[in-house]
């Protein structure tokens, strides 16, 4: 098999795991680990170190934009946001049944009742809030965060009829480090060279770390990597964009291909953010529940469900934008979303201090119609290529 | 919570009292500079009152000022100002409000400005756009910043972890801030004493809440209600004033209640009680005498409601507690309505239907607030399940007069009091799983 076949039947692989809106994945790990569990969670970030080191699969569940949505709907007003409505449609659907608990992390009003809900509409089954700190004093909020995270701990030992050793969740530390650092090396290695790691593609290889083991993601991204930076691409005459604003719901895979179709390459995002949270290694030595809430307040990304200490908001996109040497920045946001669209005017002030072009539009998890986007992603693109200044 | 009226309107006297209460305060605000009043910008949920007064410093609620904007007929106006500066259509219009207020010189309901603010305090309690919300005001003002973060009540209780958290916040964060930017330094003793003041007002606030017990009610409490919780949520727990205010509303409500008549509407007494409900959700203000008619006119009369409860749940036991001054604000900010979870509140309304005898449970849904609004479709089946009494949806919003369709309102409105009736002259409660009056849709798993 060529390069081309065997990263392309990768990127197959990935792309099945994205659709399968049946978590088919989950319960074929369920049939060759007997009696073992199944932890979802929801966006942007829950420490799936601790589901790890319980011997349990950590399961994204970031909604569906390709289902049908029968009875989701009306469970929710039509000024909420599309992803707990896929969501719930995937409860009571019967889809997310492979789940013998789930986690509510706290991002904003919408998730935080749908946990609520779920308690409601799914009694029998484990559901948790995980609520973490804006506080960023360690003897402060890590004190409270560190009762959350043993909180989880203890509820996942009960679910899982043992112990959490700290031995356990060293290991998972480390794991997950591993993990981590691949994902960076991805999201680089895109930066450096975008025309042979398009976004889209490496969108899905991120994703499949949300139904596999991480061990096999790691596996899959290692493999990838080396496959995607070995192909024979040349470079297109395209501009260099960050995409922020999609880390809670996400767009559909074919948004990301219609923006670098015309003409952005996008040099970084904070699509599924949770996977990239936390922005160094966590020390996979010593206590590991204090590692871990270190981790979470010192060393976590901006992100605009996250308190902004210093209220320099957009200044870490101004950051990142100028790092990864990007032409401008495309404000993508999901309609309805709270946390992302009020912190949008503030970073879009910084963007425009840097003097940043950038461009902005509203899309939902089924979004199906691109040509717009597209044109305006193009506008945006060829703006920048005969017009600025670099 | 109250706002600006016209002079044919009819009001209790507890309502000129509290006009002149605010009015005072504004007035106080507008001379804050001069006479060298610090002021500090916090929100209505989970405000820490008492503290403040132990500081001496005056509060602004943004709520407030947006709410008032609403009612003055005022709020299009900043709205649209606040989104041809890049705000969603999406998103809170209180915030956008707000911003546009700002913009347009922050000129307050009395016709002065409101002094900037010497401290934003960002007490974070049942809603994560009060966080968005004064990341945004910080761009616009040079004061510090205190941040109190309130968990979430998600498993039905605040644990002991999550009281001390908040304690250490104010030990840590919000009490050095104050004494920062007021220069004085902590005073105990000072808090106690506010805090003893606080529950003699809420005493009688409850008394006033409990009073829609009877038939008739003498309250309507959403709507009345909402002028009845101002002084409590706002600037005058913990104060002499506040204490003078609900003791007069008590009687003047106990007056009522002796002479067996309902509230007093906007145009006058109100005629025979004929239904009475359960509402869940803010009111709309733009349109809120229109609204309240609508009820009045059909002699429906709100006995219970959880917008009441926003800031507290006095009538569910909780008193501020004087000898644990810093441990009770944190059970304070903790148990405000909209820092319950989703099986809480639908306790709390279940209850609601049932000790105060409510033909069921309306909700005006409105667009501006997912803290209220996600889930309540839920809420409303599940009430419905467990009371067997019908429910009935409505939407507006809270200041977008975009958003507030009247006809719309009305038309579901009299459709669900029609179905009460009907239910009525058939003998018959709804049945568990009957159609409420928006959606007939198969939910559940």
């Amino acid at each position: 098999m060529s390069k081309m076949s065997q990263v392309n039947a990768l990127v197959e692989r990935a792309d099945a795991l994205y659709r399968d809106a049946d978590f088919t994945a989950v319960q074929r790990w369920k049939e060759a680990n007997p009696g073992a569990k199944a932890v979802g969670y929801l966006p942007i970030y829950v420490p799936r170190e601790l589901i790890h080191a319980a011997g349990m699969l950590p399961v994204g569940v970031t909604g569906h934009g390709d289902i049908e949505i029968i009875r989701g709907d009306a469970y929710f007003q039509s000024y909420i946001c599309h992803l707990p409505r896929s969501v719930v449609e995937l409860g009571v659907s019967g889809r997310l049944d492979s789940l013998d608990g789930i986690l509510f992390p706290s991002i904003c009003d919408v998730v935080r009742n749908l946990s609520g809900m779920w308690k409601v509409m799914f009694p029998d089954r484990w559901t948790k809030y995980f609520d973490v700190p804006q506080n960023f004093d360690m003897e402060v909020g890590g004190k409270f965060y560190r009762a959350e995270l043993n909180s989880v701990r203890h509820d996942l030992e009960e679910l899982g009829g043992k112990p959490i050793l700290d031995d356990a969740l060293r290991a998972s530390i480390a794991v997950y480090n591993e993990n981590r650092q691949k994902l960076e090396a991805l999201y680089d290695a895109r930066s450096r060279k975008p025309w042979k790691v398009p976004a889209w593609e490496s969108y899905l290889m991120v994703r499949a770390g949300f139904v596999l083991p991480v061990e096999e993601h790691n596996a899959l991204l290692d493999e990838y990597l080396a496959l995607a930076m070995a192909r024979d691409e040349k470079s297109k005459d395209h501009i260099r964009v960050v995409v922020t604003g999609a880390f809670c719901e996400q767009p559909p895979v074919e948004m990301i291909r219609t923006l670098e179709r015309a003409g952005c390459y996008i040099v970084d995002d904070d699509f599924l953010l949770g996977s990239r949270w936390l922005r160094q290694d966590v020390n996979a030595e010593g206590d590991p529940i204090f590692a871990l809430a270190d981790a979470f307040l010192n060393h976590s990304t901006s992100a605009p469900s996250k308190y902004q200490e210093d209220g320099k908001n957009g200044e870490a996109l101004v950051a990142i934008a100028k790092e990864k040497k990007a032409d401008g920045i495309v404000f993508c946001a999901p309609s309805f979303c709270d946390p992302a669209l009020l912190d949008q005017p503030m970073a879009v002030a910084a963007v425009e201090r840097a003097d940043i072009p950038y461009t902005s539009f509203l899309y939902s998890e089924n979004t199906g119609q691109f040509q717009v986007i597209r044109e305006q992603a193009g506008t945006f693109a060829d703006s920048i290529r005969l017009w600025s200044n670099s | 919570m109250s706002g600006a009226q016209t002079e044919d309107v009819h009001k209790e006297p507890s309502m000129r009292l509290q006009k002149d209460m605010i009015g005072g305060h504004f007035q106080a605000l507008a001379n804050a500079k001069k006479n060298g009043k610090k002021v500090v910008y916090t929100f209505v949920p989970g405000n820490l009152a008492e503290l403040l007064a132990a500081f001496e410093v005056l509060p602004v609620l943004p709520e407030i000022n947006a709410l008032q904007s609403g009612m003055r007929k005022k709020s299009g106006m900043f709205i649209g100002e606040a989104e041809k500066l890049g705000h969603s259509e999406d998103v809170c219009t209180y915030v956008k409000c707000d911003i546009g207020m700002l913009k347009n010189g922050n000129i307050g309901p009395t016709g002065e400005k409101l002094p900037d603010p010497d401290l934003l305090l960002l007490s974070y309690t049942g809603c994560f756009t009060f966080l968005k919300w004064f990341e945004l005001l910080r761009q616009e003002y040079d004061c510090p910043i205190a941040m109190l973060h309130v968990p979430y009540q998600a498993d039905g209780k605040i644990e002991p972890g999550h009281r001390e958290y908040v304690v250490n916040q104010l030990r840590t964060e919000v009490i050095p801030k104050l004494e920062e930017v007021t220069g004085k330094k902590f005073d105990i003793d000072k808090l106690r004493e506010h805090l003893k003041l606080s529950v003699q007002a809420e005493d009688d606030f409850v008394a006033v809440l409990e009073s829609a017990k009877h038939r008739p009610s003498p309250i309507d409490s959403y709507f009345g209600g909402v002028y009845y919780i101002g002084p409590m949520f706002t600037s005058f727990r913990g104060s002499e004033a506040g204490v003078t205010y609900y003791r007069a509303l008590r009687q003047e409500v106990e007056k009522r209640l002796a002479a067996g008549v309902g509230p007093i509407t906007p145009d006058g007494p109100m005629g025979e009680e004929k239904f009475r409900l359960v509402v869940e959700g803010p009111p709309n203000w733009t349109s809120f005498r229109e609204f309240w008619k609508m009820f009045h006119d059909e002699g429906a009369v709100v006995v219970a409601s959880s917008y009441t409860k926003v800031g507290g749940l006095y009538d569910r036991g909780f008193r501020h507690d004087p000898e644990n001054p810093l441990e009770t604000l944190a059970d304070y900010c903790a148990g405000c309505y909209t820092n319950l979870n989703l099986p809480q509140r639908i306790d709390l309304l279940c209850q609601y239907v049932e000790e105060f005898d409510a033909d069921g449970l309306l909700i005006n849904s409105v667009k501006s607030c997912n803290s209220f609004s996600a889930g309540q479709l839920l809420i409303l089946r599940e009430v419905e399940k467990r009371t067997g009494r019908p429910g009935g949806f409505v939407e507006s919003d809270l200041v977008d007069p975009r958003y507030f369709s009247g006809a719309n309102i009305k038309n579901r409105l009299e459709s669900y009091l029609q179905m009460i009736d009907q239910k009525r002259s058939v003998g018959v409660s709804a049945a568990p799983g009957m159609p409420h009056s928006k959606v007939d849709v198969e939910m559940g798993p």
